[in-house]
């Protein structure tokens, strides 16, 4: 029989080497691959975060006009644009999506639900193979200027990660170009994984494990991989609109041939609000997973739980227009989108409350997992209750585009997602790797981050109030002493950065067997009945659910 | 790794294409570029990618039909197979939302607009006439419709022969539009570039038209694996997924034709 019809069986072994991994058609080593990536690219932006920070240090533009040719004023702004653009993509795209949902889900959603892979494993392995194209592309549109790699950030990408026209439709030279080509692949490699766990979710759970059992990680990614599949599209569909304006005459964005810019804003922001539920859904998920095992309880409200992401990647859709109040909407317009927006906190807060109900009676465990996703509940409701300041069109109207909204989405996003994403990893690595993280370590990693990241980002609130433009690369004298502030967190945060990358390095290296279930009774998905780590193909006999 | 097993799940095997289709992907981007931005001779990188995709759209396809030939297509990995098609078409469908919501962004509210006099279609645009060439090509692509219908009943009634004809016409009928399409394209009295009207027409009925072509090529290739004997009245996915793009590519042009063509020709 020259080909199988029960793959890896009948070979009898592992594939090995390159084509185990450049081949690969399996959800965990994919998984692990897109961990590996989205740590690399969390590396590089926290990198061009601190480099920002620097600069910001003090009044007056001092520092990044060391790393430009001239010296100039001039150039060192147009390289705190692009770091910021570039800053703003990584994170979004190359850090948060990929550990979230093709690191964490591609692991553990398959076992999760008692499956053996997922459902087109071939199309997983081209979800994470677009990504390193799409981080070269962008980088490349940092550095690239008129059709020549050219001096760093002298023509760079510099009109920040939403990249509105018309900026961005005249920014001359290939990177604007190759930004958007970044946004295509990204994209399609979001659109296939989508496909592929909604599919695998419906399709491929184990006898017994209906919608109603599975567990809250599980639901958060199939809310999170419809709103992929809904609304990336349209972000693709803007910035090809973008590309044909920059490089075929048409006129999509341009007044002057009857086209719209604020058309783009709509479009890139009926994609951008349900991204940013995209970037923090899978962490309600893993919030859940670890608040449960580490209280000693079930979740408390499982079902309200598991709608209340269905209901907030539902509203998701319907109020974009809320990054858009000072564009000139009409007044109804903004009557509406700010009576849906603040709607939101009706499920978000279920979800908080429901949270702290788990804990509340529990026997809690201090554990470096739940560590972060206590962290996670604090800093998440800090983040969640400015959205609601800001969701009010009058009040935004000072705030827009000021530090507050720098402050509120990194609230929610810097130290909403990451934090989740940390939580995962401590909660998850000892089965992923088999070996466990010192548990001492674990919690000064998170008290180094937690003091770290508050220290960047709430004295933003008071530079926003104060009404500190964001995106600009100098300011006057009078913000100084935040910004200062807001400095030292991030060389604090940085350091937490390389004390966790040592610490990867020493439990890959010296860190100690981890047992089958480490967290005991209460970690009851089933991930905790297999292996650490799991073997190739897990449940070729499928589990039973009761 | 062998083991007993008791599910029906298909676990693929290691494959190369995916990391082939990246690369090629990669090479399409980059060629694409830095030839827009007159760089020479990277415009063969473009076509070194464009060939790499081709080919592994290909390669894969074939190792996904050899796949379901050697029976690793239970009924329940076509299940998924079926919401995996649904889901992509869904994916589709907000593509052509942007389209038209460009459209109309452009076409409702053009009062104002001072670039287009205040009116649509836009002052000084030639727009065709819905009832000529895009009429005709609407009753072909509604028969056409009718046409996969037909094969797909034949299938499951085990009559080869109409399979065949049914699918021929189809394949038939869609290059008669897309013919139909590039003649009226080759007549058209506005540009892709410098005015809304033209940058959101053929943005709009070009992204529809290559996905006919898509449809077609799709139908095409279902008619050859009718010759050479795949698909039974229980087993035939791959026919029912080209069917179901080919009627998605279907409603979508109605919604262009009465919108763009009619709606929009101010008539």
């Amino acid at each position: 029989m020259a080909k199988s019809n029960r793959g890896y069986k009948s070979h009898g072994q592992a594939p090995t080497g390159l084509k185990r991994w450049l081949f690969s058609t399996n959800h965990k080593d994919i998984g692990i691959m897109y961990l590996f990536f989205a740590g690399f690219g969390g590396i590089i932006g926290v990198l061009f975060s601190v480099l920002m920070r620097l600069e910001l240090q003090e009044p007056g533009v001092t520092f990044l006009t060391w790393f430009v040719a001239d010296g100039t004023v001039e150039q060192a702004a147009q390289f705190f644009n692009v770091l910021i653009t570039a800053h703003g993509l990584i994170m979004v795209f190359f850090l948060v999506m990929p550990a979230l949902i093709g690191g964490f889900a591609n692991y553990f959603v398959p076992i999760m639900i008692g499956a053996p892979d997922m459902a087109f494993p071939r199309l997983n392995n081209i979800s994470f193979w677009l990504l390193p194209p799409a981080f070269t592309l962008l980088l490349l549109s940092a550095f690239v200027g008129d059709g020549t790699i050219g001096v760093i950030g002298a023509s760079g990408v510099g009109a920040g990660w939403t990249i509105y026209p018309p900026l961005s439709a005249n920014i001359s030279g290939a990177s604007m170009d190759l930004a958007i080509l970044s946004l295509h692949l990204a994209g399609a490699s979001s659109i296939l994984g989508a496909i592929n766990f909604i599919t695998t979710i419906f399709n491929m759970r184990a006898p017994g494990m209906t919608m109603h059992k599975m567990p809250l990680f599980v639901w958060s990614i199939l809310v999170t991989a419809f709103l992929l599949l809904l609304a990336l599209p349209v972000l693709a569909g803007a910035i090809t609109m973008l590309l044909t304006d920059r490089n075929f005459g048409t006129t999509f964005f341009d007044p002057a041939g009857g086209g719209d810019p604020l058309l783009f804003q709509h479009l890139f922001w009926f994609f951008g609000h349900p991204e940013v539920y995209i970037l923090i859904l899978p962490g309600f998920g893993i919030i859940s997973q670890i608040i449960s095992t580490f209280s000693k309880k079930p979740i408390f409200g499982y079902l309200g739980m598991a709608y209340a992401m269905v209901s907030i990647g539902f509203i998701g859709f319907i109020v974009w227009a809320h990054h858009m109040y000072t564009v000139g909407l009409d007044v109804d317009l903004k009557a509406y989108f700010m009576i849906a927006t603040m709607v939101i906190a009706v499920p978000t807060g279920i979800k908080i409350f429901s949270w702290i109900a788990t804990m509340w009676g529990g026997s809690i465990e201090f554990k470096t997992p739940m560590l972060w996703a206590i962290g996670f509940i604090f800093l998440f409701t800090i983040g969640g209750v400015t959205g609601i300041v800001m969701a009010s069109a009058g009040v935004d109207q000072p705030l827009h585009d000021t530090y507050y909204i720098v402050a509120h989405f990194h609230y929610t996003m810097a130290l909403g997602s990451v934090f989740a994403i940390f939580g995962g990893f401590y909660y998850w690595i000892g089965k992923m790797s088999g070996r466990q993280y010192p548990e001492w370590a674990g919690k000064l990693h998170f008290w180094i981050t937690f003091v770290g990241v508050n220290m960047v980002f709430f004295p933003q609130h008071f530079l926003g109030l104060a009404g500190m433009p964001r995106r600009y690369v100098d300011y006057p004298d009078a913000y100084a002493f935040w910004n200062q502030l807001s400095s030292y967190g991030s060389y604090i945060t940085g350091a937490g950065v390389i004390f966790f990358l040592g610490l990867v390095i020493y439990i890959f290296t010296k860190g100690k067997k981890c047992p089958d279930s480490p967290w005991g009774d209460y970690a009851d998905t089933l991930e905790w009945t297999l292996s650490s780590p799991p073997p190739l193909h897990q449940f070729e006999m499928l589990p039973k659910i009761k | 790794m062998s083991g007993p097993s008791n599910h029906d799940y298909h676990l693929v095997e290691p494959s190369k294409w995916p990391v082939i289709g990246a690369i090629s992907v990669f090479l399409m981007a980059i060629g694409g570029v830095f030839s827009l931005h007159d760089v020479p001779f990277v415009i063969y990188v473009f076509y070194a990618g464009i060939t790499g995709l081709l080919l592994t759209f290909i390669g894969w396809s074939r190792d996904v039909v050899a796949e379901a030939q050697g029976g690793c297509h239970t009924p329940t990995v076509q299940i998924g197979l079926r919401y995996g098609m649904v889901l992509f078409i869904a994916s589709e469908v907000m593509f052509f939302v942007v389209w038209f919501w460009a459209y109309f962004n452009a076409a409702l509210f053009p009062a104002g607009n001072e670039a287009i006099g205040g009116v649509w279609p836009p002052q000084g645009i030639e727009v065709f006439d819905p009832w000529h060439i895009p009429f005709v090509n609407t009753l072909v692509l509604l028969l056409s419709g009718t046409t996969v219908t037909w094969a797909h009943h034949a299938m499951l009634e085990g009559n080869r022969k109409g399979l065949k004809l049914g699918l021929w016409c189809t394949v038939l009928l869609g290059i008669l539009f897309t013919s139909l399409q590039a003649y009226e394209y080759s007549h058209a009295a506005f540009a892709f570039g410098g005015n809304i009207y033209g940058s959101t027409f053929f943005m709009a009925t070009g992204f529809h038209g290559f996905h006919v072509i898509i449809g077609t090529i799709f139908l095409s290739v279902c008619l050859y694996r009718a010759y050479i004997g795949h698909f039974t009245p229980k087993q035939h996915f791959g026919f029912e997924a080209a069917a179901w793009y080919w009627h998605f590519v279907d409603v979508v042009w109605l919604f262009l034709f009465t919108s763009i063509y009619w709606w929009g020709s101010g008539i």
